[in-house]
C-alpha cells in the first residue's frame, strides 16, 4: 500500500481495515492527529485528504486515494498559517488536544467560504468537540483569520 | 489590583540554595511551626540540590513548575510568577515539572482547600482540622487540584525568583567589586553600572558558593511588568500548531503498544477467559492479566484494540446494584437519621420556623457524570532490572511513584516520573488506576517500553464518575422574604472513595458531601444543611468543583424557588441575605453588567441568576434564554467573580467561560445511567456536552476586591446549572429539579 503524507510517499504493509489515524500515529509516528473517540464524534483526528477534512479514525488507510496532510503542513511555529496566528492571538487553546482538529476543520471552512457568518461557523465547526469550552475564542479566531486572509489577497 | 505587598513573614518561609553540577539551585520551602524543617534535613543528607524551583547552570536556566497542567495554563502561570521577580523571559527557560518531593507538597490543598473552607473556621472543629493537616503533611501530598495552585504557590514562586535574583546580584557584586545597590537585572542578566550585561548563567558557579540572599521583598503589583497584564501562555504556539506533545504521544525506540479491557462492572475482575483467538492476531505480542481485567500488548495500538475485542471473557458479577433505578433506591433509602454525617450549618430554629408558615418542599437530583477528557487515559512505562520510568499526564505524581515502587519492587528513588501535558482532566487524573495497569503491563516485558492507551469506551466505562446526589429541601417565606431554608443532601462519600485510592481517608465528616451548600454566605434567619452519607454504589471521583457542582444546583435552585414564592426579586433578595462584601461585589457587578431589571425580559424569553461560593471564590452568573422552534437557546451569559489579584487575566477569562460551558453543557444533556452494573453511555454520541452552535455570548468581569488570592479553574462551574434552570423557569414556568435538563425540555 502506498500513502502520501505531507509530501512524502510511504510504502506500507498494514491490514486493509486499519484506520488512517493509527497508520499515521503508530506506523508513521505522526502524532498531530489525535485519538479522541474512534467513532467520528469528536473531530480531534481531523486531517485533510486531497484538501478536504476527514475524520482519520473512520477512513481505512487502504481506501485513501489522494494526498494526506496534517496540521504541520498547514503551518509551523516559524511559518504560521493565518488560522494558527489567529489561534495564538486569541489564545484559544486550553488543554489544546482538540485544536489541531479544530484548525484543520476551520481551514476547510475558510477555503470554501472566505467570509463566514456566525451561522456558517456554527454549521462547519459544531462536530468538533472541545471539552475545555474554548468555543467563544474559536469563533473569534476564525473571524480574525478570515480578515487577515482576505487582506493578504 | 492590590497595593504594595506586605513583606513575607520570615518565619513562614525558609529559603535556600545549593550547588548543583556546574551551577546553583534555589528553593523556597513552606515551613510550619509544628513540622520539622524539611530543608535542614535534606541539607544534612546532602540532597538539597534536588529540591529547587530554579536551577541555573553555566548553560541553561530551568524552572521547576510542580503543578500539573491539565489544560488550564498553570505551567505558564507558574513560570511567569518566578520570572516576574527574576527578570527573565519565561519563554527562554526550560520548564520542568520535577520529581515528587516534600518541597512541592500542596500545603493549601492539604490544610485549606480539602475539605475545609477558609470562611468556615467557626463551623469546623479545630481538632478535626488539626488532624487533617497532620494527615496531609505526613503523607507528603503533592498533587494538583481544588483550584489551589495559584493560592498555594504565588508567594513561594515569586519569593524563589526574588531570592535567585538578589543572590545573582551578590555574586556579580563580589566578582566585579561593585556595590550591590548599583546593580540591576534585566532579561536574564545582571547589569553592571557601566551597562555591561553579565548573563545569569555566567554567574551560576559563583552564586553556588554564596549564602543565598533571603532578605528580599516581593515587588508590589504596581511594579509588575507582566503579571496582571495580558501575556501569552508559554504553550500557546505549540498548542496552535500541532507541535505540543501530550502523554498519549510518547514515542520511544522499540516501544510496544497496549490497551486494556477490564470488567465493565467495577472491582469484580475475571471469572475465566480464553485468549486463543486474540493471540493469533497480527502484531499481538502477549495477553496480560491486569487489575480488573486483561490487556493486550501488540506492535500497534489499533491491533491491540482489535485483539482485546477478540478476547473471550466471562466476568465476575460486582456486588453493587445493577441498574440506575436500584442505585437511586439506595440513595432514597439513605435518608435516615443513622446516616447523618454532618450538620455544619444550623442557624436559628429551623423546626420552629417550619411550623410557623406553609412549608414549601422540593426534591432535586443529579446523575452520575463522566469526566471524559478528550485525551483518553494513557501511560508509557519502561521497567528495567532496578528502575522504572513512567511517562504520563497526572495530578498525583507521589501516588504514582509509590505505586510503581511497590508493583515492581524497587526503591522509590528508582522511579523516575516524566509528567507530560494532559489533554484535559476535570479531576480524572487525580486517580492513577490507568498508570497502575500500565505498570502491570510493562512489568511483563522488562527492558521494553510499553504505551498503554485506553479506548474511549474503556475511559467512560471505568471512570470514577461524579456521584449520584439528591436533596430533600424544605423552606418557608414570610412578608416577601425567605424565612427558613433546610436541605438534606444525600450522596455516597466522595472523600472516602477517592482518598482511600490515592491517599488515606481523612478523619471527621465528609465536607465534600455538603460543599457548596453549608458554606454559602447567606444569612437566612433559620438555615440548616445536613449531610447524609449514602452507601457507595460504585467508586466515585472528583469532578470539576466536586460537591459544589451538585450542591450549588440544589441550594441555588431552592433559593430561587423560595424567592419566587415570596414574590421577591432574585437579585435583590440575594443581596438582602448576604452581607459579605466580596460576595455582594460579584452580585452587584453581574447586575450592572446585564442591566438587571428582574427575570422577565420579554415574551418567549427568560433570565436566570445564581450565586455560588466555591474554592474560596464567589461567582454570580446570569443566563438569558430564548424559546425557539428548535428548542431552548442560551443567548448570553454574564459572569462576575472575585479571586483577588489576577495574575493571568487572559487565562482567567478562559477559565471563567470554560468552567461555565462545562457546567451548562453537562446540565443540558449529560448523564451516565447504569445497566448490568456498567454505564450505558460509552462515547460522545451519547455524552455530548456543549457544542459550538449552542455556545452563548459570554460577558465576564473579575472584581479583584478580595484579599485572598485564589485559583479559577473550577469556581464558575457551580452556578452555571442553577442559573440556566432559573432562566428556563423564567421563560417557561417549568422548574427543572433534575439533571440532565434535556429529559424534560428540548435544547436547540
Amino acid at each position: 500500500m502506498k500513502l502520501k503524507v505531507n509530501g512524502v510517499t510511504h510504502e506500507l504493509d498494514v491490514e486493509d481495515n486499519m484506520p488512517l489515524l493509527w497508520v499515521l500515529r503508530d506506523e508513521l509516528g505522526n502524532t498531530e492527529p489525535k485519538f479522541g473517540c474512534g467513532i467520528a464524534q469528536c473531530g480531534a483526528c481531523t486531517v485533510h485528504i486531497g484538501g478536504a477534512p476527514v475524520r482519520s479514525c473512520q477512513i481505512r488507510a487502504s481506501s485513501v486515494r489522494a494526498a494526506v496532510t496534517t496540521i504541520s503542513e498547514l503551518g509551523t511555529p516559524d511559518q504560521l498559517h493565518p488560522l494558527q496566528a489567529a489561534w495564538i492571538e486569541h489564545q484559544v487553546a486550553q488543554c489544546g488536544y482538540c485544536q489541531s482538529g479544530q484548525i484543520m476543520q476551520a481551514a476547510d471552512l475558510l477555503s470554501r467560504n472566505p467570509d463566514p457568518t456566525d451561522a456558517d461557523i456554527d454549521l462547519a465547526m459544531s462536530a468538533n468537540l472541545c471539552r475545555c469550552g474554548t468555543y467563544p475564542r474559536i469563533r473569534a479566531a476564525i473571524k480574525t483569520a478570515a480578515v487577515s486572509m482576505q487582506d493578504a489577497e | 489590583m492590590s497595593g504594595p505587598e506586605k513583606k513575607v513573614n520570615r518565619r513562614k518561609f525558609l529559603v535556600g540554595s545549593a550547588a548543583v553540577a556546574g551551577g546553583v539551585a534555589f528553593g523556597v520551602y513552606f515551613v510550619s511551626k509544628t513540622l520539622e524543617n524539611p530543608l535542614l534535613k535534606e541539607l544534612k543528607q546532602g540532597e538539597a540540590a534536588i529540591t529547587p524551583f530554579i536551577k541555573i547552570t553555566t548553560t541553561e536556566i530551568t524552572f521547576i513548575v510542580p503543578r500539573a497542567d491539565v489544560g488550564q495554563g498553570i505551567t505558564s502561570t507558574q513560570a511567569h510568577l518566578i520570572a516576574e521577580e527574576l527578570d527573565i523571559d519565561p519563554n527562554s527557560v526550560s520548564l520542568d515539572p520535577g520529581q515528587p518531593h516534600p518541597a512541592y507538597v500542596n500545603a493549601k490543598i492539604s490544610s485549606n482547600s480539602l475539605p475545609f473552607q477558609p470562611n468556615a473556621e467557626g463551623f469546623v472543629p479545630e481538632t478535626v482540622k488539626g488532624l487533617m493537616e497532620s494527615v496531609a503533611r505526613f503523607s507528603g501530598a503533592q498533587f494538583t487540584g481544588g483550584s489551589s495552585s495559584v493560592s498555594d504557590l504565588h508567594e513561594k514562586l515569586r519569593l524563589a525568583g526574588a531570592t535567585a535574583r538578589e543572590t545573582l546580584k551578590l555574586a556579580a557584586a563580589t566578582r566585579f567589586g561593585v556595590s550591590i545597590e548599583l546593580l540591576k537585572t534585566d532579561n536574564g542578566a545582571v547589569i553592571l553600572p557601566d551597562d555591561r550585561r553579565v548573563a545569569y548563567t555566567e554567574l551560576a558557579a559563583d552564586a553556588a558558593l554564596l549564602e543565598p540572599v533571603t532578605d528580599v521583598e516581593l515587588r508590589p503589583a504596581t511594579q509588575w511588568r507582566t503579571l496582571g497584564k495580558s501575556y501569552q501562555r508559554t504553550d500557546i504556539v505549540a498548542k496552535s500548531t500541532g507541535s505540543q506533545s501530550y502523554g498519549i504521544d510518547v514515542r520511544l525506540p522499540g516501544m510496544l503498544y497496549a490497551t486494556v479491557r477490564a470488567n465493565p462492572g467495577r472491582g469484580a475482575g475475571l471469572k475465566r477467559y480464553s485468549d486463543a483467538d486474540a493471540r493469533k492476531m497480527r502484531g499481538v505480542h502477549s495477553v496480560v492479566e491486569v487489575s480488573e481485567g486483561l490487556a493486550v500488548i501488540a506492535d500497534n495500538t489499533w491491533r491491540a484494540m482489535q485483539a482485546t475485542a477478540a478476547l473471550d471473557i466471562d466476568w465476575l458479577t460486582p456486588e453493587y446494584p445493577a441498574t440506575s433505578k436500584e442505585m437511586w433506591r439506595v440513595l432514597e433509602d439513605a435518608h435516615v437519621e443513622d446516616n447523618i454525617n454532618s450538620r455544619l450549618r444550623d442557624d436559628g430554629d429551623v423546626e420552629q420556623a417550619l411550623e410557623a408558615n406553609q412549608v414549601i418542599t422540593a426534591e432535586y437530583r443529579v446523575p452520575f457524570l463522566a469526566h471524559a477528557a478528550l485525551e483518553p487515559l494513557s501511560a508509557t512505562v519502561l521497567v528495567e532490572s532496578d528502575r522504572v520510568d513512567v511517562w504520563t499526564a497526572t495530578q498525583v505524581p507521589t501516588a504514582i511513584r509509590d505505586a510503581a515502587a511497590k508493583i515492581v519492587d524497587v526503591d522509590k528513588d528508582r522511579v523516575t516520573l516524566h509528567v507530560l501535558p494532559a489533554g484535559g482532566s476535570f479531576g480524572r487524573r487525580l486517580d492513577h488506576d490507568y498508570v497502575i495497569q500500565a505498570i502491570e503491563i510493562a512489568r511483563t516485558v522488562p527492558g521494553t517500553p510499553v504505551k498503554t492507551t485506553w479506548t474511549r469506551e474503556e475511559d467512560m466505562t471505568h471512570d470514577f464518575p461524579r456521584p449520584l446526589h439528591m436533596v430533600h429541601a424544605r423552606g418557608t417565606v414570610s412578608d416577601g422574604r425567605i424565612d427558613s431554608f433546610d436541605i438534606d443532601t444525600i450522596s455516597p462519600s466522595l472523600s472516602a472513595s477517592w482518598f482511600a485510592r490515592v491517599f488515606i481517608v481523612p478523619p471527621g465528616p465528609d465536607t465534600l458531601l455538603v460543599w457548596g451548600a453549608y458554606d454559602q454566605p447567606y444569612e437566612i434567619p433559620n438555615y440548616r444543611v445536613t449531610g447524609y452519607r449514602a452507601p457507595e454504589v460504585v467508586p466515585i471521583g472528583s469532578w470539576r468543583s466536586p460537591g459544589a457542582c451538585s450542591n450549588s444546583f440544589f441550594h441555588e435552585s431552592f433559593i430561587s424557588e423560595l424567592i419566587s414564592s415570596a414574590g421577591a426579586d432574585p437579585l435583590l433578595e440575594r443581596l438582602r441575605l448576604i452581607s459579605d462584601p466580596v460576595s455582594r461585589g460579584v452580585l452587584e457587578a453581574v447586575g450592572d453588567m446585564c442591566n438587571w431589571s428582574g427575570p422577565n425580559i420579554g415574551p418567549g424569553r427568560g433570565r436566570g441568576i445564581a450565586f455560588a461560593h466555591s474554592h474560596h471564590v464567589p461567582v454570580a452568573e446570569v443566563v438569558d434564554v430564548t424559546l425557539t422552534k428548535q428548542g431552548i437557546q442560551i443567548d448570553d451569559v454574564w459572569i462576575a467573580a472575585d479571586c483577588g489579584t489576577v495574575f493571568d487575566p487572559v487565562n482567567a477569562e478562559a477559565q471563567l467561560t470554560g468552567g461555565a460551558i462545562w457546567g451548562l453543557g453537562h446540565a443540558m444533556n449529560c448523564e451516565l445511567t447504569y445497566q448490568d452494573h456498567a454505564p450505558v453511555q460509552t462515547n460522545f454520541h451519547a455524552f455530548q456536552g456543549m457544542r459550538l452552535y449552542q455556545t452563548p455570548r459570554f460577558h465576564t468581569k473579575l472584581v479583584e476586591k478580595a484579599a485572598l488570592i485564589s485559583g479559577l479553574g473550577e469556581p464558575s462551574t457551580a452556578p452555571a446549572a442553577p442559573a440556566l434552570a432559573d432562566a428556563i423557569f423564567s421563560a417557561t414556568g417549568q422548574r427543572l429539579r433534575e439533571m440532565p435538563f434535556n429529559r424534560f425540555v428540548d435544547f436547540k
